[in-house]
């Protein structure tokens, strides 16, 4: 009996890895096309689906194209763009090269790479004081009457589906932005902002339950040295509730990363690089989102590439955070 | 001379009708070591912790009565019961500290522990914290297994190392009175006996309220005894006039070990 439940939770542990595993290598199977095609190039290249002539070398059409070429060919269509796309990879994979038409398909992730990670950091920046904010006041200063029903909205807020969060900002909160602060409607600003809101009810109840966690009696010890509330909150209950509050950030930081439909809302989905905060762009997940249904051969592997590349993105900041953080909270 | 003097108190947890503790008239002198004793639920704590008004951490608890408090600048007693604004309770706690029935070291060095009373009580000066830290420990005999670690976590003490850190960064603030919650319950007996020879070196400093649950602990170190039950101050007396010599029955029948 013991040992069968030992291999039983043995499995179920191992399970985790082989998924893991497993979805990586899928992914990387599915990418080699666009790897091999395009190498770590693809990270700076900020052409998406953009035909360029055959004879050049890759170093001067970066150079050479600009940007502006790139979105508007996007943005005019971009369903007829992959359709076209998928010819002329079988047609240019079969031609020879000296045909004199002969043109290829450029995918680089630069821009949805960019429009992720702005997107992100821009919800981190609003949400993780707020959240702290919110925690603070619910763990330590609001009495219980308010803390209570406030902890219970807050849950019920984190339980709202994001494309709620999209629709809301799209027709209520993306027009006041633009009012605000000029720019687009649907932008980076919009996006990012609508994502903070939509993490931070998650990150401040995290932070609520693990700054909860602090024991009475060393909370009184501070207060019995002459600490004040703030003193309190600072050096005892942040430090000692350290990992939990960590946690609930680079858990938050997933969500945002990955987070699809509310940003496919709000992030205009125009494969341009922002200058400003309030220039549309478009994120990893919504570039696999809108553009999957068409894609094929070349583009789809493009997709599956900025997959893989937002696995090891969120993989790589959340195991940094995790073993930075912890390692430090040991030492 | 009594350094506080507690007079008619009264003391009521928040949602609770009857007092915990009723009528309490009690002196801390200076320079003794007075000893709370009594069973479980006498209210020995909640009086101990009336002294620093750590209960108002809490709110809708009520005071009765009157706790005086000797200033030694003036030389004139004052109300703590009467304290409302958070800088006169932080002046209150940082004349009256207290050492909890667990070591509570914070989430940071050995150093940093006991330069907190000194960095929240604003002194900067970085020799004067540092002195003041070296004098701190060595008084809580510490500081010749601590001070090649000053940097390290203070978590990675022992039960016992770390009550004495506790103690030596309430003594670092230099307050006039100390408050021991029963600070050896969670210790072992080696343990417990360094910590008891500390208090009574402590003695010639600070005064000293301790409770115990500890009988022999009460005869071992204190001057003056206080026996409570069912929140009521029994008797109060020379610690060899309680243990030998006891005026009331309920006493003797605790201390002889017949109920509690």
């Amino acid at each position: 009996m013991e040992k069968i439940f030992q291999k039983l939770s043995l499995l179920s542990a191992s399970l985790v890895f082989i998924i893991l595993i497993g979805i990586f290598t899928t992914l990387f199977i599915s990418a080699k096309p666009a790897i091999d095609e395009f190498g770590f190039g693809f990270i700076t290249d900020a052409r998406w689906n953009t035909e360029v002539p055959l004879n050049q070398s890759n170093e001067k059409e970066k150079q050479t194209d600009t940007l502006k070429e790139d979105t508007t060919q996007n943005s005019v269509s971009d369903s007829d763009d992959d359709l076209l796309a998928e010819d002329e990879d079988l047609m240019g994979d079969d031609e020879d090269l000296d045909d004199e038409v002969a043109t290829k398909t450029v995918y680089g992730g630069l821009v949805p790479i960019v429009g992720t990670i702005l997107s992100t950091v821009i919800a981190m920046v609003f949400a993780v004081p707020i959240a702290m904010g919110i925690a603070i006041f619910l763990a330590e200063m609001a009495p219980k009457k308010i803390s209570i029903p406030v902890g219970i909205a807050i849950e019920l807020l984190a339980a709202i589906p994001s494309i709620i969060f999209g629709m809301w900002g799209l027709f209520y909160f993306a027009p006041i932005i633009s009012e605000t602060f000029g720019g687009y409607q649907v932008s980076l600003l919009t996006a990012g902002l609508v994502l903070g809101i939509m993490i931070l009810p998650f990150m401040a109840a995290i932070t609520r339950d693990s700054m909860k966690t602090t024991p009475d009696i060393l909370k009184e010890s501070a207060y019995a040295l002459g600490a004040t509330k703030f003193e309190v909150i600072k050096d005892v209950i942040f430090p000692y509730s350290k990992v939990g509050i960590i946690g609930s950030i680079i858990l938050s930081l997933g969500r945002a990363l990955g987070e699809t439909m509310a940003v496919a809302f709000l992030i205009g989905a125009v494969y341009n690089l922002p200058e400003k905060i309030t220039d549309p762009t478009i994120s990893i997940p919504v570039a696999m989102a809108v553009n999957f249904g068409e894609a094929a051969g070349l583009g789809e592997s493009a997709l599956f590439y900025l997959g893989l590349i937002l696995f090891v993105l969120s993989f790589g900041i959340i195991s940094f955070a995790k073993f930075y953080f912890l390692k430090r909270n040991k030492g | 001379m009594p350094v506080m003097n507690i007079k008619n108190f009264s003391f009521t947890y928040a949602g609770v009708d009857k007092p915990s503790i009723r009528n309490i008239n009690l002196p801390i002198l200076k320079n003794k070591i007075t000893a709370l004793i009594g069973p479980s639920g006498c209210g020995k704590s909640t009086l101990l912790r009336s002294l620093n008004r750590i209960h108002d951490l809490y709110p809708g608890n009520k005071y009765e009565g009157v706790i005086e408090l000797l200033d030694f600048e003036t030389n004139k007693y004052e109300n703590i019961l009467e304290i409302k604004k958070e800088n006169e309770f932080i002046k209150l706690r940082q004349k009256v500290g207290m050492i909890f029935q667990k070591p509570t070291p914070f989430p940071m060095s050995i150093f940093d522990n006991v330069a907190y009373g000194l960095k929240i009580a604003g002194i900067k000066n970085k020799t004067e914290v540092e002195n003041r830290v070296e004098e701190a420990l060595k008084g809580a005999a510490l500081w010749n297994e601590v001070s090649d670690r000053l940097n390290k976590p203070a978590g990675g003490l022992s039960g016992g190392q770390q009550q004495r850190l506790c103690i030596a960064r309430a003594v670092a603030v230099k307050p006039e009175v100390l408050l021991f919650d029963e600070p050896t319950s969670a210790l072992d007996p080696i343990s417990t006996g360094a910590i008891e020879e500390l208090i009574v070196e402590l003695r010639k400093d600070v005064s000293i309220a301790i409770v115990t649950h500890n009988m022999q602990q009460a005869s071992r170190i204190s001057d003056f005894t206080a026996f409570m039950y069912m929140g009521d101050l029994i008797e109060y007396d020379k610690t060899e006039v309680i243990f030998l010599n006891p005026k009331e029955k309920q006493t003797e029948d605790y201390i002889t070990g017949r109920f509690g």
